[in-house]
């Protein structure tokens, strides 16, 4: 019950006008709440001063999660757990381990990425998504901006759209 | 900033603006099924009845109930299972190792690609699955899970253990890897959607916006995803090939296999995703995206990888010559001139003979003819599987037991049950799902479009 949450929507057609329009608006002191686009335009994280993402860091790591994980499972039941003789194998055949442990550790690294990615976005079935225009997932892209957190005022932050080249600028409120 | 040389032929015709993409797309999943549709399904589902029968046949009577002989111990159950299985790595080929290469004619055609190597393994795996008799049982004791033997585990030396942990790795990450390809798509559907589909759209899109920061993630695990499928997808066939080429038996104990097979996975991998397409871009009208230039490339892999095979037989013919090796040069002599000749001239001439006819650029960017040829390489895929398994095995070492191999009606059965299962989903994913992938064309419309659009 905290009230209302209000925004200004800038709304582009083109991603090149959108990425001239971006630095427009930060260097006009206007703080960016999210830019929403209907498909990845390149060159948008540069403008907006995102960082890259560390995904491929997770992936990494639960690859090697997923490579550990095959080795000491197939260590422990083949040498361990019940030592046979196989086709006059050692107990431990190191390289007849090497197909098991390169597709764990793909398995682990993908799935472990890809939960990551779904926690760090929230994508989860039952969300909620805040949709601030439907035509984002068409063919319009949109500037968000959080009049709350601005130190300047509704008017103010359309002339800075108006002037960044905005096609249209539109008013959202969410509960 | 990107240049294209001009030779490159635009990969989205018609001068399609970014709306005409979410309009010709979205219109085929909002509207009524069309006619064409109707009647294919009611194909693919008599196809899957009828294969269900064999498939209780099956599971009932046991595996008596095929054709095989303690002689050919293997021989339409394997086939069919590696036939699927080469068939599914066009898909990872074109989303994911072309990803890496940046080929930007992938995008209109992955997503449906990606959809076929999903149903492909689905098909692949049933073969497994059903030849152990009691498969509640067999699934069971294929994984390393503990049991009242001991625990007795698993053999992790056992190429047939690899083949398990392979498949549902490439499985399960292609089926990732197609979702989170879809998931922007679906948040396109949901935002034209109401009522139910758009609560079920709504739910498939896990809530996506679109927003800088989801984009930039999506990119990397895209990204990160090739990286590890392309491996993934060599790995495969390669185990698959294990399955063969580690054991003694005289025609399946060569080195060269795993490369050889691979190359026959994704030949007719793309000989099933140009079959697929070329009715699916009929069916919907989608000419405009799938266009003879995506046509044309693919040919020309096809006539690649269709040359390489023809490479791998003759060294394989060499090899068995050069070798000395009396069993090996007889079963190569068997294949060629024995009783399965008529098997083995059939794969020469489907495999070797036929993608040549794509040097012509005439018979390249010819729908008819790209049709025709595409089912032709399918059918000597699998003649190579057939070849390679039963040749192998009918004349074994003891001439008295040497024996010949007869399908029988469940065998037929279960293969149809397989094409009926996977044009079922093939045709309901072409249906209900984005055949196209909305978001990445929309990427490209700008830049490579026919007309640069404002």
């Amino acid at each position: 019950m905290s009230g209302n949450k209000n925004f200004v929507l800038g709304v582009y057609s083109d991603e090149d006008e959108l990425l001239k329009a971006i630095p427009q608006v930060r260097e006009s002191g206007v703080k960016i709440h999210e830019v929403f686009s209907p498909f990845p335009v390149h060159g948008i994280d540069d403008v907006l001063g995102y960082k890259r993402s560390n995904l491929s860091i997770a992936a990494f790591l639960f690859g090697l999660l997923g490579t550990t994980l095959a080795l000491t499972m197939q260590i422990g039941m083949m040498a361990v757990d019940w030592p046979m003789i196989v086709g006059g194998k050692d107990h431990l055949p190191f390289p007849t381990f090497i197909p098991v442990t390169f597709e764990l550790t793909v398995l682990l690294a993908a799935f472990g990425m890809c939960g990551t990615f779904f926690v760090a976005s929230n994508l989860r079935p039952w969300a909620k998504p805040r949709i601030f225009d439907e035509r984002i997932t068409d063919d319009k892209h949109v500037v968000v901006v959080d009049i709350d957190k601005q130190k300047m005022s509704e008017a103010e932050i359309k002339s800075v759209f108006e002037k960044a080249g905005a096609e249209e600028i539109n008013n959202k409120q969410f509960d | 900033m990107h240049s294209e040389a001009v030779v490159r032929k635009p990969l989205v015709t018609g001068g399609k603006t970014v709306h005409d993409v979410t309009e010709d797309i979205c219109k085929r999943v909002e509207e009524k099924p069309v006619k064409s549709w109707m009647a294919a399904m009611a194909v693919s589902l008599a196809l899957l009845g009828f294969g269900a029968y064999a498939v209780f046949t099956l599971v009932w009577e046991g595996i008596g109930s095929w054709g095989l002989n303690k002689t050919v111990g293997w021989a339409w159950d394997i086939t069919n299972f590696v036939w699927w299985v080469g068939i599914g790595h066009a898909g990872t080929l074109i989303s994911a190792i072309l990803l890496l290469f940046r080929q930007r004619w992938r995008m209109s055609i992955n997503r449906a690609a990606e959809a076929m190597t999903i149903f492909a393994v689905i098909c692949a795996l049933q073969f497994p699955l059903l030849h152990m008799g009691r498969p509640w049982i067999g699934a069971i004791w294929a994984l390393p899970l503990p049991n009242t033997y001991g625990s007795l585990w698993v053999n992790f030396n056992s190429p047939l253990l690899w083949d398990v942990f392979a498949i549902s790795t490439y499985f399960s990450v292609s089926l990732v890897f197609w979702y989170i390809g879809l998931v922007p798509d679906f948040a396109t559907i949901r935002d034209r959607a109401t009522g139910i589909s758009k609560a079920v759209y709504g739910a498939l899109s896990l809530g996506w916006t679109g927003g800088a920061k989801d984009w930039s993630r999506y990119e990397t695990v895209a990204l990160v995803l090739a990286g590890l499928a392309t491996p993934l997808v060599l790995s495969v066939h390669t185990i698959v090939s294990f399955d063969f080429a580690t054991s003694v038996i005289p025609g399946w104990h060569t080195t060269i296999f795993p490369p050889y097979f691979v190359a026959g996975a994704i030949f007719s991998g793309f000989a099933m995703v140009l079959t697929l397409l070329l009715v699916t871009r009929r069916v919907f009208n989608l000419e405009d995206y799938i266009t003879m230039e995506h046509m044309s490339v693919m040919n020309i892999i096809i006539m690649v990888t269709g040359s390489i095979v023809g490479i791998a037989y003759i060294t394989e013919l060499f090899i068995a010559w050069y070798s000395g090796v009396e069993g090996e040069q007889y079963a190569f002599y068997n294949r060629a001139l024995g009783p399965y000749a008529w098997a083995y001239w059939s794969m020469m001439t489907c495999n070797v003979i036929s993608p040549q006819l794509f040097w012509f650029k005439r018979i390249r960017t010819n729908i008819a003819a790209t049709f025709i040829i595409s089912i032709i390489v399918n059918i000597g895929m699998w003649f190579e599987r057939f070849v390679i398994i039963v040749t192998s095995l009918h004349r074994d070492f003891l001439p008295s037991s040497w024996a010949m191999f007869y399908p029988t009606w469940v065998d037929v059965g279960v293969y149809i049950f397989t094409f009926g299962l996977f044009f079922t989903l093939f045709f309901l994913f072409a249906k209900f799902f984005p055949v196209i992938n909305m978001a990445e064309v929309k990427s490209i419309v700008k830049t490579t479009g026919e007309k640069t659009d404002k």
